[in-house]
């Protein structure tokens, strides 16, 4: 019989301080969160000093809880995975560091994770029969990524965005019609009192790569529409701009999504990421998917907002390959999908 | 008693172990390489050349702040991280302090002065008194702080009016060299290579002394004393003050 192995993942890539127990991969033991949201409202987005104090302050604090809830201790852990990039650096410094000094102190063996494929992997803990191939979507604050996941730990990044990430969209409009931050789930809640087909705004194709994103236009034709109500003396329905602005973003990802899962032949689909959790988008994709015959996934909201037990996950697969990091292993702000 | 010491509060990764008074090996680098890339790696090198066993330490020391935020915080969560897994206390040490206790037993005033950018240097003032008990102990004549460069020559000079000496040292000597030759009213020295820099040992040294009074903190509760605000903050702030300003101009 196949040996258990058990990992504590520390995730501190944004302005979240986390921690997980994951047993062989899919089995979460505990997934401890501590968000700094509240922090970084006041400013109207995150402050990456603010949130690297904070980091500091919890990140002992989240790991002891983690081995609490889990009824384990230290010594019982088989590697230490951490989240090295991409990410804002000197938070990720704070969950590298200590996750190194642990690994050095026990001799327990560390291993590296990429934070996208931590989201990616969040797919895997809810879905027993999920297994690579298949096509993911990841769309959060600072990411917009169509990938083919090859195989476990092999992953092409096939689109991206070329400006705005989604959720980056949604911030900046959430702001412009006095939402605040952050502006995903508000703009998701006040759709929902809204005509998604009162405005239309564009959807932008792009000529070179069908499977890239540009949401920039989007979000200025947004702010030009504000601006014309303001300046012709007509009211703005909050609720119709969010609830239009929010349909433009979900077809261009539903279309490149549906496109891409069909042009290279997949029958799984996935999405992931902070914006997979919006319950619109979650449901234009489970129509769509229904329609042409695709399985599709997601996780639950809890593991699609940066969480711990995804980086436990991914962390198993490549563990199992043979994936260990060094001492040396340092914080990589723009690392890409597939780079060690 | 076995203490671990840290500081990465600046350009220097340094690392050491003391056992009882006796410092068993100490390793400092000042170069380009970020501290996450060299700090455990030292680590390591310590601890396989002087065999150490890493349940025998009795706590961790490190350097708590002023410095580099992000050195800071590679710091602190290493000795977070050492702490936790080794379930022992840490030794918080003032980074100015420790800068400082390289001159134990000198009869001039040491002044520290680290680059704090904005014109500002953190820095501290000094000096060595014997205690009722007989031994020597370092004390603060101005605690750390963030300041002017001209406002601590100022306080120096108005506390050396009586013939005492200075040294100098820390990474904002070279920066302000120039101004120091100006403003200096009392003579002065500048602390040589070996002794101008952070040095882990030192941090160690002073950890031994100040474990001793029980002053530890648990691993979870240790931060470091940046000194300073986050800009977002600092901005945030003085808008609110100029608002509340204009508020009562106002009224």
């Amino acid at each position: 019989m196949r040996e258990d192995v058990t990992i504590l993942a520390i995730e501190s890539s944004c302005d979240e301080t986390a921690a997980a127990v994951v047993r062989n991969g899919r089995e979460i033991l505990s997934n401890v969160i501590f968000s700094q949201i509240d922090l970084h409202t006041v400013y109207g987005g995150v402050v990456p000093e603010i949130a690297s104090r904070k980091h500091i302050e919890k990140i002992n604090q989240v790991i002891e809880e983690a081995l609490r809830k889990a009824g384990m201790q230290l010594r019982d852990m088989d590697a230490i995975a951490v989240t090295y990039g991409p990410g804002l650096v000197g938070a990720l410094l704070v969950g590298v560091s200590a996750a190194k000094a642990i690994s050095f102190a026990t001799g327990i063996p560390l291993v590296g994770v990429h934070h996208i494929e931590g989201h990616i992997s969040a797919n895997f803990i809810e879905n027993p029969d999920l297994e690579p191939p298949f096509v993911c979507l990841v769309v959060s604050g600072g990411h917009s990524h169509l990938v083919i996941v090859r195989d476990y730990g092999e992953y092409e990044v096939i689109g991206r965005t070329r400006d705005d990430a989604a959720g980056e969209a949604f911030d900046k409009v959430a702001r412009a019609i006095g939402l605040g931050y952050p502006g995903g789930p508000k703009i998701d809640k006040l759709s929902k009192e809204g005509n998604p087909d009162a405005i239309h705004f564009p959807r932008a194709k792009l000529e070179d790569n069908a499977y890239d994103f540009s949401f920039s236009g989007l979000k200025s034709a947004v702010l030009n529409y504000l601006n014309g109500c303001q300046m012709k003396g007509e009211p703005v329905v909050e609720a119709d701009v969010a609830a239009s602005f929010q349909k433009a973003v979900i077809d261009v990802l539903v279309e490149h999504s549906m496109h891409a899962v069909k042009e290279f032949g997949y029958d799984k689909f996935a999405i992931a990421g902070g914006v997979a959790s919006n319950s619109s988008l979650a449901r234009a994709f489970e129509e769509r998917c229904r329609k042409e015959n695709i399985k599709f996934y997601r996780p639950s909201p809890v593991y699609c907002t940066d969480n711990a037990a995804m980086i436990g996950t991914a962390a198993y697969y490549e563990y199992q390959k043979g994936v260990r990091s060094g001492m040396d292993l340092n914080a990589v702000p723009y690392l890409k999908l597939g780079e060690r | 008693m076995k203490i671990l010491a840290l500081d990465s509060s600046g350009l220097v990764a340094s690392v050491a172990l003391v056992q009882d008074g006796v410092l068993l090996g100490e390793y400092t680098i000042n170069h380009k390489k970020t501290h996450s890339q060299t700090l455990l790696p030292m680590l390591e090198q310590l601890k396989g050349m002087t065999e150490l066993q890493l349940e025998e330490i009795d706590a961790i020391a490190v350097a708590s702040g002023p410095g580099s935020f992000t050195g800071l915080r590679i710091g602190s969560a290493t000795a977070k991280g050492l702490g936790l897994a080794l379930d022992k206390p840490l030794v918080e040490v003032p980074t100015l302090e420790g800068l400082a206790y390289q001159f134990y037993g000198t009869d001039r005033l040491v002044c520290p002065l680290m680059d704090a950018r904005r014109n500002q240097v953190y820095t501290g003032i000094y000096e060595f008194l014997r205690t009722r008990e007989g031994c020597l102990e370092q004390q603060a004549l101005v605690d750390q702080c963030a300041v002017d460069v001209k406002e601590i020559i100022e306080r120096v000079c108005e506390l050396c009016k009586d013939g005492r000496e200075v040294i100098f040292l820390g990474d904002g000597v070279p920066v302000y060299e120039e101004i120091l030759r100006r403003e200096m009213k009392v003579p002065y020295v500048l602390a040589p290579a070996h002794k101008n820099r952070q040095s882990a040992a030192a941090v160690a040294a002073l950890a031994e002394v100040y474990y001793q009074k029980g002053k530890t903190v648990s691993a979870a509760a240790h931060q470091p004393d940046y000194l300073r605000l986050s800009q977002a903050e600092r901005e945030r702030n003085e808008q609110q003050t100029s608002m509340a300003r204009k508020e009562q101009e106002n009224a």
